[in-house]
């Protein structure tokens, strides 16, 4: 009998809005355009992916009371293009980040089971609970989340979701829901009919011990950021330990980085162009803002390809709004502090060398091994691929690095099933008493 | 005889209670397309229709059936009362994004405690403050889209600047019932501002309707009557400074072919019924209708019609290759769209950003 490799799962992630694109590269293109929504998802699909993945933002990011301009920013509205995606597309998953604080149960719940409809079962919800009141300044309730209760309203809103839906049963009518709990009071009949997975699969990004708790209890895939494999080990270890007290098994929650590639001829092809993107990614502009964003004063004064300032951050200063933090400021400031001088780095080579994400970089065959020795030792169930171009920044891996992938037996060759849950080996919820 | 005063407009309702497949949905608008009509509306509400039958998301449908169609607008409708203007804002302009520059608005309000139940976050309240609250939406929405002026996007390597901050501004709106800063998180869309649609059918909608709507329709059995109430909305129109020409207005009649094939000049004159809470309902053939469509319109009582078929696939059938064949043959209505965008169809012009005018001007 063969030994059965542990499958990989493969999702694309649309490269949004951050400085991960290379806009400045000439075959960069629209980042709005329904026709590089449409080469991408194709791409992914060819590639026999899982599932395409939209990020959100809710309001444009500022610096020091300014937009934020050196980026790529304006992006459409997730699930309206997911929908458009479900027509030119038949099999791959389809993902949209949406906000758990500034939109509401019964609502969300209805554009979901819509988009599982509409896509014959593909439909993803990435819970992703900001709660800051810079991005409630868009919103009726602005911003009235304290951050420790994000995930409570996380949490109940995802339970209330899963009412709606299970209120109306297979081949049968709705059934009244009432839900009464501390975030919402809400009863009556849900108006869309059960929808083909069910429950569109749920997503959580967020690394906090309150996030990986609600990941471990009500989420069917972690999109996480961790590194090394070593971080990714015990990432993996604590998170599918989690599962065991909700009831759950090891698999029924799949772990899966966001990672950035680089493929090359050879090895020194692939590190060299690997490092070109890094500087293309981390302008000498880019270079000073992350730090100042780190510092929260203003930095304009330093030459970034000098030494790292000598002055403490600020931790509670506003400079910058509308970005996940880096953490605890003064610690991060400490270890960068370290980098640079253990390393002989300047501003810009401390950022570059800091702030990546994993990024698997080499030869098509090099690559495939790593993302394999990755899943095999545990350290993830699959990725979400982050390209650094739009939105041909995946066509190069699906034609040169699945098909070893299938060759090692640790990915698909055809789609097996046809829902999103199907890809994923996820069961379908039943209904509940 | 009168002479039509103005192009002939024609849309068409493809709602299906109870219907969940895209199929379903893309092949009355195909048809619909077929029929080169201006538009296709899709209806919509938070609770279900009647017990057991339930519909999908408007808005998501036609986003579904945009790239399996190519010219004709799209109509969803989307409510203002339990949403937050600032994501209605952009899911209309990534559905303008997504069809290339065809999306329209039906502003509609949920007045029912039933529908308040379902969100739980305020009571239900009266149609008259809805409608005042669905105006503010209809401001701010379009203040979103033209948050970013058409040039913003400046991709400009040597400065290494993607957009011109200066382009992006900041919205300020503050209502009776939200405030929104902005600027909007979606860029200009392709039409500058989507089409923004009314059914004025309660003249609690009238005030809204003339200062926000590109297009309203109205119910009306008669062309005088329809005639008069257009009067009246374009005039309350010109009262908010707006040029009459760009106020769109069509008659909205729920439209019954199952009956004979009829022909011209041996059948009784047609007449609409009333209907309790729908519109008057025309049941008929195909070539009477073009008559009647014909009368109001040479009478000039209205820019055109919305029809809700009856029954979806047969009516919108019949309408299609009766009633429009017909008027397209008499040379009452295109056989082509000369354009790209709902706004081309409709002959409307794209609207300059404010901003972006604000700007110039203080220069
Ligand atoms: C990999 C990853 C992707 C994320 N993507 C988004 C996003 O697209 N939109 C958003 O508003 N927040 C996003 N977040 C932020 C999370 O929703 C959350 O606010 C943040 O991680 C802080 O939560 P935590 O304390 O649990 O880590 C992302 C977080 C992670 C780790």
């Amino acid at each position: 009998m063969s030994r059965q490799h542990k499958q990989i799962h493969l999702a694309a992630h649309f490269p949004g809005v951050n400085n991960t694109t290379v806009w400045t590269d000439p075959r960069s293109r629209s980042q709005i355009d329904f026709d590089s929504f449409e080469h991408l998802a194709r791409t992914a699909e060819r590639g026999l992916f899982d599932f395409f993945f939209l990020a959100e933002g809710l309001r444009l990011r500022e610096h020091n009371g300014r937009i934020h301009d050196l980026d790529v920013v304006g992006r459409p509205e997730s699930i309206t293009v997911l929908n458009a995606l479900a027509a030119v597309t038949e099999r791959l998953g389809l993902a949209a980040t949406v906000n758990a604080t500034f939109n509401e149960p019964y609502e969300l719940a209805r554009r979901l089971a819509s988009l599982d409809h509409l896509s014959g079962g593909r439909a993803a919800w990435n819970v992703v609970t900001s709660s800051d009141a810079f991005t409630g300044e868009n919103f009726r309730r602005g911003g009235f989340l304290d951050r420790a209760d994000r995930y409570t309203r996380a949490a109940e809103f995802v339970a209330t979701a899963r009412e709606l839906w299970d209120s109306w049963p297979p081949d049968a009518t709705p059934r009244p829901f009432a839900h009464t709990g501390r975030h919402f009071t809400i009863d009556g009949e849900f108006g869309v009919e059960r929808s083909p997975q069910g429950h569109p699969v749920v997503i959580q990004a967020g690394d906090s011990d309150e996030g990986r708790e609600f990941a471990a209890s009500a989420a069917d895939i972690i999109f996480t950021r961790h590194g090394s494999l070593e971080a990714g080990r015990a990432f993996y270890a604590d998170v599918k330990r989690r599962l065991a007290r909700y009831g759950r098994a090891p698999e029924e929650l799949k772990i899966m980085p966001g990672v950035t590639l680089v493929l090359g001829d050879t090895a020194a092809d692939a590190q060299e162009k690997a490092a070109e993107i890094r500087l293309q990614q981390v302008s000498p502009q880019t270079a000073l803002l992350t730090l100042e964003q780190i510092w929260g004063v203003d930095l304009s004064g330093y030459d970034p390809d000098g030494p790292l300032p000598d002055i403490d951050p600020d931790p509670d200063s506003q400079l910058t709004q509308g970005r996940v933090r880096h953490g605890d400021p003064l610690a991060v400031a400490a270890k960068w502090r370290a980098l640079s001088e253990e390393k002989g780095l300047s501003i810009r080579q401390t950022v570059i060398e800091a702030s990546g994400r994993q990024s698997f970089i080499g030869t098509p065959e090099a690559v495939a091994a790593q993302l394999a020795e990755f899943v095999a030792a545990d350290a993830a169930d699959g990725f979400i691929l982050v390209p650094h171009l739009t939105p041909g920044g995946l066509d190069d891996f699906v034609e040169r690095v699945v098909p070893l992938l299938q060759e090692r037996g640790v990915f698909r060759t055809a789609y097996t099933g046809t829902t999103l849950r199907d890809h994923l080996g996820l069961p379908y919820p039943g209904e509940r008493g | 005889m009168a002479v039509p005063t103005g192009t002939l407009h024609l849309a068409a309702a493809i709602d299906g209670d109870g219907q969940y497949q895209a199929p379903y949905y893309v092949e009355l608008a195909r048809l619909a397309e077929e029929g080169t009509l201006d538009f296709i509306t899709l209806d919509d509400t938070f609770g279900p229709p009647g017990p057991g039958r339930g519909r999908l998301d408007a808005l998501a449908v036609l986003a579904r059936v945009a790239p399996a169609t190519g010219r004709i607008g799209l109509v969803p409708t989307v409510t203002t009362t339990h949403t937050e203007p600032f994501h209605v804002s952009s899911a209309v302009a990534t559905l303008d994004w997504v069809s290339r520059g065809r999306a329209g608005w039906r502003v509609e309000v949920s007045a029912t405690e039933e529908e308040a139940r379902l969100v739980g976050r305020r009571p239900a309240a009266p149609a008259g403050e809805l409608w005042a609250e669905a105006g503010e939406v209809a401001d701010v929405v379009a203040r979103l889209w033209d948050s970013w002026e058409d040039d913003a996007e400046i991709r400009d390597t040597a400065t290494g600047r993607f957009v011109d901050r200066d382009k992006l501004h900041y919205v300020d709106f503050e209502g009776a019932r939200f405030s929104v800063r902005g600027p909007a998180i979606v860029p200009r869309p392709p039409q500058g501002h989507p089409v923004v649609a009314v059914a004025a059918t309660d003249p609690v909608t009238w005030q809204t309707a003339a200062r926000h709507a590109d297009v309203v329709y109205l119910r009306a059995t008669s062309p005088e009557e329809a005639g008069r109430i257009r009067d009246e909305l374009k005039r309350r129109a010109v009262a908010h400074g707006r040029e009459p020409g760009t106020l769109t207005v069509l008659a909205s009649i729920a439209v019954d072919l199952a009956d004979g094939e009829g022909a011209a000049g041996n059948a009784p004159p047609v007449t609409l019924t009333e209907t309790p809470g729908g519109p008057p309902l025309y049941r008929g053939g195909p070539v009477e209708l073009a008559e009647l469509i014909t009368g109001w319109h040479t009478a000039d009582a209205v820019d055109g019609f919305h029809i809700t078929p009856v029954a979806p696939r047969h009516d919108l059938e019949r309408f299609v290759n009766g009633t429009v064949a017909l008027l397209q043959h008499r040379g009452l209505f295109r056989t082509f769209y000369p354009g790209a965008t709902l706004r081309d169809h409709l002959g409307l012009s794209r609207p300059a950003g404010r901003y972006a005018l604000e700007r110039e001007a203080a220069r």
